[in-house]
C-alpha cells in the first residue's frame, strides 16, 4: 500500500489532508495487525536484524514503541536507554512496515517529515536486502501527532470487517452445507481454503497467467479438489457406515496431512499473490479503501447472492435444502441423496477456494497453514448462525468479521481473534442451536 | 548413513521428558474419550494450563516447586470446571469445537505481549528449574550416566524418575478408577447417556467428574513436560492436541495400557523417521525431496496414519472391537 498518489492532493487540501493523515495511520497499524497470532511468530534466534535509534537533537528517547511488520508477523520493541532498538526478522528480501507508536513519545514532540511529501513520516516500508540487515531512522521534532479520532477508527474497522466477514462467509457457507448434508465437521476445510490460495499462486505467479484469468482456474480447481475428496474418500467412507465422530477425526488426520504437503510444496515463509500491495483510495469521507479490498468484496457479494439464488431456485438447491432438513425423508422422496451431497462438495470447495484467494489478499500473503489459522473463526461463524444453515452462516461470518476487527480497538491486536473465541463459547451457553438454527438439531 | 546412530537416537526418544509428558496427556485423554466419551479437542489447553500454571507459580510467585505443580493441578481443575459448565449438555462434536476454541483461547492469552511479564509472550518461560532440580536425592555425578541410548545427566534423571513415577501411579489410579462403581457409571454413560439417566444418575455431574479428573492427568503431562523443558506457547497449539489423539487412538482408547503404549510409539516412530528420511535424503535415496522436506513428509504420514487407523482400527493396538469407542 502506498500514499504517493494521493500526496499531491493533499498538499492542496490540508485540513482534508489531517484526516486523511490519520486515517492513513490507523490503515498503516490495521494492516500491521493483519498477519493474525495464529501465524507462526517471529523467533528470537531469527537471523535477519532490524534496528534503528530514536533521538531527539542528539538526546535518546527511550520506551518509544515500534512495532515491525512483516513475514513472521507483527513484532513490537521499546528503545532502550540509549534510544536503540532492534527486531530480529525471519526473512530476507522481504518488504517490512516499521511504525513508530507516537503515542509513547513525550509531550509535544512527533515525527516530523523532513521532505514534506510523506503523510505518515511514522510509517515506514523497509527493504531487507541481501545482507540481512537495515536501519531505520526516524526525525523526531516539535509538530502534529498523526493521531485519529475514535469515530474514524470505528467506521475503518467496521468497514474492514465486513470486508473480513464477507470473505469468512465464502468460507463457511460450504463448512455448513457440508455439514448440513453430511453431519461431518470437517477441519480439512480449512486445507481447501488454503488450497485456492495455492493454485491462484500457481497460475498467477509460477504459470505467469493474469491474476483474472489464473482466479477463475484456481476456483474450478478447488470445485474439482472438493469433487474428488467426496469421490476418494467421503463417500466410500459414508458407503463404510463411520459414525460422525469417526469421520471428524478422519478429517483431522486429512487436515494434518494436506497442511504439510503445502509446506512441502512452498516452504514455512509467506508468498504473495500479484498487485498484493495496491494503492489506496480515498472512497468517501474518511474511509480509504484499496482497490483489492472493493474489487474483494464486490466478488464476494455477487457470488454469495448467486449462490444465495441457486440454493433458493433451483431444483439442485432445493434438493440440498431437503436434504440438509432430513436425509432419509429426502432419499424416500425420490431425491438422489449421494448427488445433492458430490454437488454440495463441489460448491464447498469452490466456495473455499475462493475464500482463500481473498483471504491471501486481505492478510496479506499465502501460508502453508493460513487456511487453518481462520479455521476456528469460520466454526464460529458457523455455530454462531447455527450449524448446518447456509444463510446462518453468512450472517455469522459477518458478525464474527465485524467482531473481530472492532474488538482490536480495546484489546490488544494480539488477542483479537480470542474475542469472537469466547462469543462462541457464550452462544452455545445460552443459544447452543445459533441465531437461525433449530432447537431440535441439538441432542 | 548411521544406522546404529539412527537407532540410538530412536530409543533415547523413549524416556525423554515430552515422551513422558505425552503419556500422561493420553492417558488423561482416554479418561475423557476413552471411558467417557467425551470428545475433548482442547488438550493443548490443559498441558498449557499445567505447564503455565508451575512455571508462572515458581517465576513470578517464588513458590516451591512442589507446591508450583500443585497450583498447576489445581489450574487444570478450573479450567475444567469453566469449560464443562457450558459444553457438558450439549452434543459431542459441539464439544470437540468449543474445547479446541478454548485452549486456543488459551495460547493465545500466553501469547500476547498484553501479559509478557508474566508469560514471556512468545519466548516462553525457562529458569524456573532451580528449585526443582536441588531436589535432586540422587548422588552427585558430573556428565552422563545411564546404560546404551539412554544416558543422561543427573538433572534430566532426576525428572524421569519422576516422570516415570507420575506415570506409573496414575496408570494404577485410572485401573482402579475404572474398575470402581464409578467407573462403570462412566462407561455407561459413553455407551448410552439416556440409560443411565434413566437409572437415576446425575450424569451432568459424572460427566463433570470425568472431565476434571483426566484434566487434571493431562496438566500431569504439562507439568511434567515442563520440568524438563522450558515451556513455550508455539508448543501447545492444535496440531499438539491432534498427534496426542493420534497417539491414544494407536495404542486403544478405552483401555488402560492402551495410550502408554501409543504415545510411546508415537514418538520413537517420529523420532525415527525425523532421523531415517533426512538421512535417506542425504544419501540421495529421496531424490525428490530435501532434508527439510523430509522433516514435513513425517507429519504427513502422522495426518495418514490417524485416517488409517479411524477408519481401519478405530479400537487401536490393544483395544476390543466389542467395546465402542466411537458412539454413533
Amino acid at each position: 500500500m502506498t500514499h504517493a498518489s494521493t500526496t499531491t492532493v493533499l498538499a492542496r487540501r490540508r485540513r482534508l489532508g489531517t484526516v486523511l493523515i490519520a486515517l492513513a495511520g490507523v490503515l498503516f497499524a490495521l494492516w500491521a495487525t493483519m498477519n493474525g497470532p495464529v501465524a507462526a511468530h517471529a523467533a528470537e534466534g531469527d537471523p535477519y536484524r532490524v534496528s534503528g535509534n530514536v533521538q531527539l537533537e542528539g538526546a535518546p528517547l527511550e520506551g518509544v514503541a515500534i512495532t515491525v511488520d512483516g513475514p513472521g508477523g507483527p513484532q513490537t520493541v521499546e528503545t532502550d536507554a540509549d534510544g536503540k532498538w532492534a527486531v530480529a526478522v525471519p526473512e530476507r528480501n522481504a518488504d517490512y512496515t516499521v511504525t513508530l507508536d507516537e503515542s509513547t513519545l513525550p509531550e509535544g514532540i512527533a515525527v516530523v517529515d523532513e521532505s514534506g511529501e510523506d503523510t505518515t513520516p511514522n510509517v515506514k516500508e523497509v527493504h531487507v536486502g541481501p545482507g540481512g540487515r537495515v536501519s531505520v531512522n526516524f526525525f523526531i521534532g516539535e509538530g502534529e501527532r498523526h493521531t485519529t479520532s475514535f469515530f474514524d477508527q470505528l467506521v475503518e474497522r467496521i468497514i474492514n470487517g465486513l470486508n473480513f466477514g464477507l470473505m469468512l462467509a465464502l468460507a463457511s457457507i460450504g463448512l455448513s452445507l457440508v455439514y448440513g448434508t453430511t453431519g461431518i465437521s470437517n477441519f480439512a476445510h480449512a486445507e481447501m481454503v488454503t488450497f485456492g490460495a495455492l493454485m491462484a499462486y500457481l497460475f498467477s505467479v509460477v504459470i505467469s497467467l493474469p491474476i483474472w484469468v489464473a482466479i477463475p482456474i484456481a476456483v474450478l480447481l478447488s470445485a474439482a479438489f472438493g469433487y474428488l475428496l467426496d469421490t476418494g474418500l467421503w463417500r466410500p467412507l459414508r458407503r463404510k457406515g463411520l459414525g460422525v465422530v469417526q469421520l471428524m477425526i478422519v478429517s483431522i488426520g486429512l487436515s494434518l496431512a494436506l497442511r504439510y504437503v503445502f509446506q512441502m510444496f512452498i516452504g514455512g515463509g509467506t508468498i504473495q499473490l500479484p498487485g498484493s500491495a495496491p494503492e489506496s483510495l480515498n472512497l468517501f469521507g474518511s474511509v480509504r479503501l484499496t482497490w483489492v479490498d472493493l474489487t474483494s468484496m464486490g466478488v464476494s457479494i455477487v457470488v454469495i447472492v448467486a449462490f444465495a439464488l441457486w440454493l433458493q431456485r433451483s431444483r439442485i438447491g432445493k434438493a440440498t435444502r431437503a436434504v440438509s432438513d432430513n436425509p432419509s425423508l429426502a432419499s424416500a422422496s425420490g431425491i438422489d441423496v449421494d448427488g445433492v451431497v458430490r454437488v454440495v462438495w463441489i460448491v464447498s470447495g469452490a466456495l473455499a477456494g475462493l475464500g482463500g484467494v481473498l483471504w491471501a489478499y486481505f492478510r496479506p500473503g499465502i501460508k502453508w497453514d493460513m487456511g487453518s489459522s481462520i479455521l476456528l473463526l469460520i466454526f464460529a461463524a458457523v455455530i454462531l448462525g447455527g450449524l448446518g444453515t447456509a444463510y446462518g452462516a453468512l450472517i455469522g461470518s459477518l458478525i464474527v468479521g465485524v467482531l473481530v476487527e472492532v474488538s482490536s480497538l480495546w484489546i490488544p491486536a494480539d488477542l483479537k481473534y480470542v474475542a469472537a473465541l469466547v462469543i462462541l463459547i457464550l452462544i452455545l451457553l445460552f443459544r447452543p442451536q445459533g441465531i437461525l438454527g433449530r432447537r431440535e438439531r441439538i441432542g | 548413513m548411521d544406522i546404529l546412530q539412527i537407532l540410538s537416537n530412536t530409543l533415547a526418544q523413549i524416556l525423554s521428558p515430552t515422551t513422558i509428558g505425552f503419556v500422561l496427556a493420553a492417558i488423561g485423554l482416554a479418561v475423557h474419550f476413552g471411558f467417557t466419551g467425551l470428545l475433548n479437542m482442547g488438550v493443548a489447553g490443559f498441558m498449557a494450563v499445567g505447564a503455565y500454571g508451575f512455571a508462572i507459580s515458581i517465576l513470578t510467585f517464588g513458590l516451591p516447586w512442589w507446591l508450583a505443580a500443585l497450583i498447576g493441578i489445581g489450574a487444570a481443575v478450573v479450567f475444567a470446571l469453566i469449560l464443562g459448565i457450558p459444553t457438558l449438555r450439549l452434543r459431542g462434536d459441539y464439544l470437540s469445537i468449543v474445547t479446541i476454541a478454548a485452549a486456543e483461547v488459551v495460547r493465545l492469552l500466553f501469547l500476547t505481549t498484553a501479559f509478557k511479564d508474566v508469560t514471556g509472550s512468545a519466548d516462553g518461560l525457562s529458569g524456573f528449574h532451580t528449585g526443582f532440580r536441588a531436589s535432586n536425592p540422587l548422588p552427585q555425578f558430573s556428565g552422563n550416566a545411564g546404560f546404551g541410548p539412554w544416558s543422561y545427566s543427573r538433572d534430566q534423571w532426576w525428572v524421569i524418575i519422576i516422570g516415570v513415577a507420575v506415570v506409573i501411579v496414575t496408570v494404577l489410579f485410572v485401573w482402579a478408577l475404572m474398575r470402581s462403581p464409578w467407573g462403570r457409571v462412566i462407561k455407561g454413560i459413553r455407551e448410552d447417556e439416556d440409560a443411565v439417566r434413566a437409572l437415576g444418575k446425575n450424569v451432568f455431574s459424572f460427566k463433570m467428574q470425568a472431565l476434571v479428573v483426566g484434566g487434571v492427568i493431562i496438566a500431569l503431562g504439562g507439568i511434567v513436560t515442563a520440568m524438563g523443558t522450558n515451556v513455550n506457547p508455539n508448543v501447545y497449539v492444535t496440531s499438539q492436541t491432534f498427534y496426542i489423539w493420534t497417539a491414544l487412538l494407536l495404542g486403544g482408547a478405552a483401555t488402560i495400557f492402551g495410550p502408554v503404549l501409543g504415545a510411546v510409539l508415537f514418538w520413537v516412530v517420529r523420532a525415527f523417521l525425523s532421523n531415517l528420511l533426512p538421512a535417506l535424503v542425504n544419501i540421495g535415496a529421496l531424490p525428490f525431496l530435501s532434508g527439510e522436506q523430509a522433516q514435513m513428509l513425517v507429519f504427513v504420514l502422522i495426518g495418514i496414519a490417524l485416517m488409517l487407523l479411524v477408519i481401519f482400527r478405530p479400537q487401536g493396538i490393544l483395544g476390543n472391537r466389542k467395546e465402542l469407542t466411537f458412539v454413533k
